[in-house]
């Protein structure tokens, strides 16, 4: 599958889409995870844009890929690309973290079904991808999961279980998608507790590996596209990241993990995102 | 024995009076038969299984429904995570280890992706209490019942015998939402019958009395019945309940021993702090506050021994539930 010029030209723009909303639902919450919400905004895009099966309409769609943030607190890039595809007004991004919302601080899937499961303490999700995977292999139904993990998550034992019984079942329907932008709350990864070689562990587990920038988006769909391919092993991802992707004062520093910009930062911040925007049009 | 009857429904007891009657069937054993007959009735039932296939009494399981079958191996967080994903594709697992590792090691799981998430899986806890004897203190867990009858959506049962457990394993198998069984490793006498009914939530009056209600859970219950004959002799007329379901608990069964019998004594193989006993006492203390003692393990840990002797030594064999029920009835104004 290759896409147009203009189609690439279109997600860029709705990546852009995507991180104008979660800079201003960080805003109005006044707390969150700038970050990695930022630089996930080109995969999610992908993602509901073009690699999923879904439809907004109809989240009840037995045949549906599944697509699990095991990172629960970049929720915001989540829910900014679920708006920007329809399964919510954009309007409601802005009632992120406040009362009685239904874009709680870490998914729910009680309160919002379509985000699959509740996500949030870290290390979980790819484990809920096997045996999502395992069901729908029981069932021989041809759907696919999608499982987005943070790099830092990897040092949760319990994903390494989940690796484990991945490769031992051959999940060729089951694709992890790592956010390696080498930060976590405290620092880098690799001063914390380093990950390196990470790519290597997943090949030792039986697993596909590829790489991939971050934030190229042609790349990103073919290497997704050629992940599919893959038969009879589980495939993995390590995207190339750069934490706060497309905010200037953001980009590479870790101290945005876990806040969100005041009033005047976001101001900035979608000034500068307003002036990508429009260099991406005017490449077409 | 047998005439004992609830709400018009005669309960069909096993005789427990003659020792030499008294079958004894580890409680696990029903939970092995309970499931394979759960398996072959719905194809979605599945048994995940971490490494103990034959003492949680999956193997049956494994052989009649193999393609249901799942093996992880030593990694009980990922029985509930994974579970969890099934779950949410349409599956029924059955997830089962000792209940010191499942729930005892996957709390947060448990809380998260079982409870919170509302996915319907169904967790086996195997081994529970002092009973299962030599293995020791980190095999023996006392403390489950509390940590899982703290979160909200959870159903907590406890059966009281290997029929008993069988019946609540269907049932438990059909209800839609997170589960906790518990059982036991050893052998313990048979206090029901295949006839005797059994509804989620609904407690049974075993034995019926005026002067003390002893609230027992699982393979305790018998000694219960058996401390109620031995307080006859002495003229104390006590009531035995069944309280199988820790939760939701049957309010009104409990409000009702409170009112009808002035005292009561609770009997769990489990920590008397945040169990089944608890759970009465906070419904006793807000409905109708009358004197309760607590059997059960007193905030210690457990150790290597004979499951009888370690029930004996730890206040849980007949005579400490005779003496508790004396000192209830005692304490009453």
């Amino acid at each position: 599958m290759s896409l147009s010029q203009d189609a690439l030209t279109q997600l860029r723009v709705k990546a852009n889409d995507v991180r104008q909303g979660i800079i201003r639902a960080l805003e109005a919450a006044g707390s969150g995870h700038s970050a990695g919400s930022l630089d996930m905004a080109d995969i999610f895009t992908a993602l509901y844009g073009s690699v999923l099966r879904h439809d907004p309409n109809n989240i009840e769609w037995a045949d549906r890929d599944r697509l699990l943030l095991s990172c629960g607190h970049i929720a915001p890039v989540r829910y900014s690309a679920m708006a920007n595809f329809g399964y919510f007004p954009v309007e409601e991004l802005l009632t992120l973290r406040k009362f009685g919302s239904r874009l709680q601080g870490h998914p729910e899937r009680v309160t919002l079904p379509a985000v699959e499961t509740t996500s949030g303490p870290l290390g979980e999700g790819l484990a809920q991808g096997v045996g999502m995977a395992l069901a729908a292999k029981l069932d021989k139904k041809d759907w696919r999961v999608y499982v987005v993990t943070s790099d830092a998550e990897h040092q949760c034992g319990l994903h390494w279980e989940a690796m484990m019984t991945a490769g031992k079942f051959k999940l060729d329907n089951l694709m992890c998608i790592i956010d390696r932008n080498f930060i976590q709350i405290d620092g880098s990864t690799e001063d914390i507790m380093p990950l390196e070689p990470l790519g290597d562990k997943y090949r030792s587990f039986n697993w596909e590996v590829f790489e991939v920038d971050g934030h190229d988006m042609g790349a990103i769909l073919e290497t997704i596209e050629k992940a599919k391919q893959v038969k009879g092993k589980p495939t993995v991802i390590v995207a190339n990241t750069i934490p706060g992707k497309g905010v200037s004062y953001m980009e590479g520093d870790y101290t945005w993990h876990g806040k969100p910009p005041n009033k005047e930062q976001a101001e900035t911040a979608l000034r500068e995102l307003q002036a990508d925007r429009e260099r991406i049009l005017a490449n077409v | 024995m047998s005439e004992v009857t609830m709400d018009g429904e005669t309960l069909h007891l096993h005789g427990y009076t003659d020792a030499t009657n008294v079958k004894q069937v580890p409680t696990r054993n029903g939970f092995g038969e309970g499931l394979v007959e759960a398996g072959l009735k719905n194809k979605n039932v599945l048994a995940i299984c971490a490494d103990l296939v034959e003492s949680t009494r999956m193997e049956a399981f494994k052989k009649a429904c193999p393609e249901q079958y799942i093996e992880i191996g030593v990694a009980e967080q990922l029985l509930v995570a994974m579970a969890g994903g099934l779950a949410s594709a349409g599956k029924i697992p059955w997830i089962a280890s000792y209940a010191m590792f499942n729930p005892g090691r996957s709390w947060e799981q448990v809380r998260t992706i079982m409870a919170l998430n509302e996915t319907n899986v169904k967790i086996a806890g195997a081994h529970a209490g002092v009973s299962v004897g030599p293995d020791g203190a980190t095999h023996q867990a006392v403390e489950d019942i509390a940590i899982m009858r703290v979160i909200p959506h959870m159903t907590v049962v406890v059966p009281c015998d290997a029929i008993q457990t069988k019946k609540a394993t269907l049932a438990l198998s059909e209800m839609v939402g997170p589960v906790y069984l518990r059982f036991a490793r050893e052998k313990s006498a048979i206090v029901t019958t295949e006839k005797t009914p059994f509804e989620i939530g609904k407690a049974q009056t075993f034995r019926e009395g005026t002067d003390v209600a002893i609230v027992a859970c699982g393979i305790l219950v018998y000694n219960a019945l058996i401390a109620a004959e031995e307080l006859a002799k002495d003229g104390i007329s006590a009531r035995v309940v069944n309280n199988h379901t820790v939760k939701p608990m049957d309010t009104a069964a409990i409000v009702a021993a409170a009112k009808d019998c002035g005292a009561i004594v609770t009997v769990e193989e489990h920590q008397i702090h945040a169990g089944m006993g608890s759970r009465v006492a906070e419904i006793v203390a807000a409905n109708h506050p009358v004197p309760i003692e607590f059997i059960g393990v007193q905030d210690r840990f457990g150790q290597s021994g004979d499951p009888v002797e370690l029930i004996e030594h730890y206040g849980m064999g007949t005579t400490a539930i005779v003496a508790a029920a004396k000192k209830a009835v005692a304490r009453k104004g």
